[in-house]
């Protein structure tokens, strides 16, 4: 996203000073209200995760919460496979499924700024996914893969795909069968941001290239990808953070099943604090999750310029 | 930008296949794509995007035990089952609630910190931008032992308030970022005319920028309601009792149910979608602007 420079990086406020010139203290009202908010249950929450992770705190077995030092970081890192099962599925199901919605949604983006006859409704319709949310695409997904009565089943009849076997209760299915579904919604999202990007590019360009007898895979490669470097570096990195902590499409769509099989960190989190009340252990697990983002977090902002020459 | 050799921009004849002249001004590379390269794979993605629209309305139109691939006879029992025992009413109410309630709350809070970024100059301006940002690599669904534990101390478990409260505090920072970018393209000289004619900052704010703001207060308000809409893991977390729960929260239950109600599942799916679609339907014009004016999170 090219406008997150410009946010980093807003022009210099009028400085005039007039009649009416306004207290000092009127932007800090102005702003009080959100940072509270955003203290009060952003940052103070993140502070007490760090803590609650060096203790034992599980509601229903009081009597062995207290201090717990490292014990639950050790634990993870040592003694349960399935914390590095998660880690693994996570960066597996972050990578594949962001690639894949880049790839297409670049290209759907590509097409649908065409013009072409039935632009707009097809605009619409390829778009709508994106509205869906992660409950409501689970929902679709599990009426589609249904062992008796979903899509597999006509599929079948048909001689393609095997009958009776419900694609998100195999492993060896259910992996494609959640990015499948993720995809459905996640390509519109890419597609909505780059085509905001494509339009801006000066047509100009493509003319003085043609003018040079460049043909339309060079015009890409030179003039449209260049431009839209940018926007395609921060959405990719936004929206894998946003793939990586996104719970709501696999614990309803998979529950993280089966076997584990499609369980990601924060997912796991999500299961040790709200099924199994370890509430220690989660906030352990979280902290290493907040140390991955953070990582990532410092990427973006490099890569975002907002520690570069400020104003 | 930066990457095309310079060219003399001279009508010079094409080297591709030659064409009857073109209405003049309009580019051509792009534009002389072969219609099949257009239309064949747009096709193809079209099915995949509205097969599985098609199966949800089969499964909720026709008759429990059909295999029918076509909804008919048309059948609303399942609409009519999910609405009363399944309480997708009650969900439906508090849903409305909370939506409306999160889209209030961030527009006006996001509005007041927006104008402040978009038009001062402060101390802790960059730090709070930086916060801004960085609040959008904080999950929600990590947080949720932490954000159970103020609730709890608030008494606010088992009320939409607290729903309401954690899906604003979430939504803000992408919302203020935007609002803030709104503002900045209201021209800062409109708002200085108005206080020489005599306005106070507030009123010139109310009567020149706000009504120029609507469009963008408008798409800011649609991304807060569907978010919060959608969401589903701090109702699913804060609100225990069954009459206080939310769409999402009532889908999960009907999928995690032991013999899966595909039916209703299937309505309720419906249901749930319809004020979403209503929204964007509402709102398109504005979408792409809206995208464009910042930095923007699925």
């Amino acid at each position: 996203m090219a406008q997150a420079a410009a946010v980093a990086k807003p022009p210099a406020p009028p400085r005039r000073r007039r009649a009416s010139a306004t207290p000092r203290r009127l932007p800090y009202l102005l702003i009080a209200p959100a940072a509270l908010l955003m203290l009060g249950f952003i940052a103070y929450p993140v502070i007490s995760v760090f803590y609650y992770s060096l203790q034992d705190y599980n509601p229903t077995k009081p009597w062995r919460n207290g201090f717990a030092g490292f014990d639950n970081f050790v634990h993870a890192f040592t003694e349960d496979p399935v914390f590095w099962d998660t880690l693994v599925f996570s960066a597996k199901w972050v990578v594949v499924e962001v690639g894949l919605q880049l790839l297409f949604g670049l290209a759907l983006a590509l097409i649908v700024n065409q013009t072409f006859a039935g632009r707009a409704l097809g605009r619409a319709l390829v778009f709508s996914p994106w509205a869906v949310s992660g409950v409501l695409t689970s929902a679709i997904w599990v009426l589609l893969y249904n062992s008796q009565t979903g899509i597999t089943r006509y599929l079948a009849d048909v001689g393609i795909g095997s009958y009776g076997t419900s694609w998100l209760s195999d492993t060896g299915t259910v992996f494609p069968a959640a990015i499948v579904a993720d995809l459905w919604r996640g390509v519109p999202f890419f597609a909505i941001l780059i085509l905001a990007d494509l339009q801006s590019v000066s047509k100009d360009l493509y003319e003085a290239a043609e003018v040079d007898g460049a043909g339309r895979i060079k015009q890409f490669w030179h003039i449209t990808l260049p431009h839209l470097k940018d926007a395609i570096v921060l959405s990719t990195l936004l929206r894998a953070v946003w793939e990586f902590n996104n719970v709501d499409l696999l614990y309803t769509l998979t529950g993280g099943g089966p076997a584990g099989e499609t369980t990601t960190l924060p997912l796991y989190i999500a299961n040790t604090s709200v099924d199994a009340h370890d509430f220690g252990y989660a906030s352990a697990l979280t902290t290493v999750a907040f140390v991955i983002l953070l990582f990532c977090s410092i990427v973006y902002l490099r890569l975002s310029k907002f520690g570069g020459e400020s104003k | 930008m930066s990457t095309t050799k310079e060219a003399p921009v001279v009508p010079a004849p094409r080297r591709t296949r030659p064409e009857p002249q073109r209405p003049a001004g309009r580019h051509r590379g792009w534009d002389e794509v072969p219609r099949w390269q257009i239309y064949l794979p747009l096709s193809v993605y079209l099915v995949f995007t509205l097969i599985p629209f098609y199966w949800i309305l089969l499964f909720a139109l026709r008759p429990a035990g059909s295999t029918s691939l076509v909804p008919w006879p048309m059948t609303f029992d399942h609409f009519e089952k999910v609405w009363t025992e399944r309480e997708f009413g009650t969900y439906f109410q508090n849903s409305v609630l909370v939506g409306l309630a999160t889209l209030v709350l961030t527009t006006i809070v996001a509005l007041a910190g927006g104008y402040a970024l978009a038009r001062f100059d402060f101390k802790v301006k960059r730090g709070f931008m930086l916060a801004l940002l960085c609040s959008q690599f904080v999950p929600g669904a990590l947080l949720l032992v932490p954000l159970f534990e103020i609730f709890a101390e608030l008494r606010m478990i088992n009320s939409l308030g607290s729903v309401i409260l954690a899906e604003t505090v979430f939504q803000l920072p992408l919302s203020m970022i935007l609002i803030s970018n709104f503002i900045k393209n209201v021209p800062y000289s409109l708002e200085e005319a108005a206080w020489v004619d005599g306005c106070n900052r507030f009123t010139a704010f109310r009567v020149i920028v706000l009504p120029l703001l609507r469009p963008g207060l408008i798409a800011v308000g649609s991304f807060a309601f569907v978010h919060s809409w959608n969401h589903f893991l701090f109702a699913l977390m804060f609100l225990n009792n069954q009459a206080k729960q939310t769409i999402p929260v009532g889908l999960n239950t009907l999928m995690s149910a032991d013999s899966v109600d595909l039916g209703a599942l299937a309505a309720g799916g419906i249901i749930a979608a319809v004020p979403v679609v209503l929204v964007f339907a509402f709102i398109q014009k504005w979408l792409i602007t809206g995208f464009s004016a910042g930095a923007v999170k699925g």
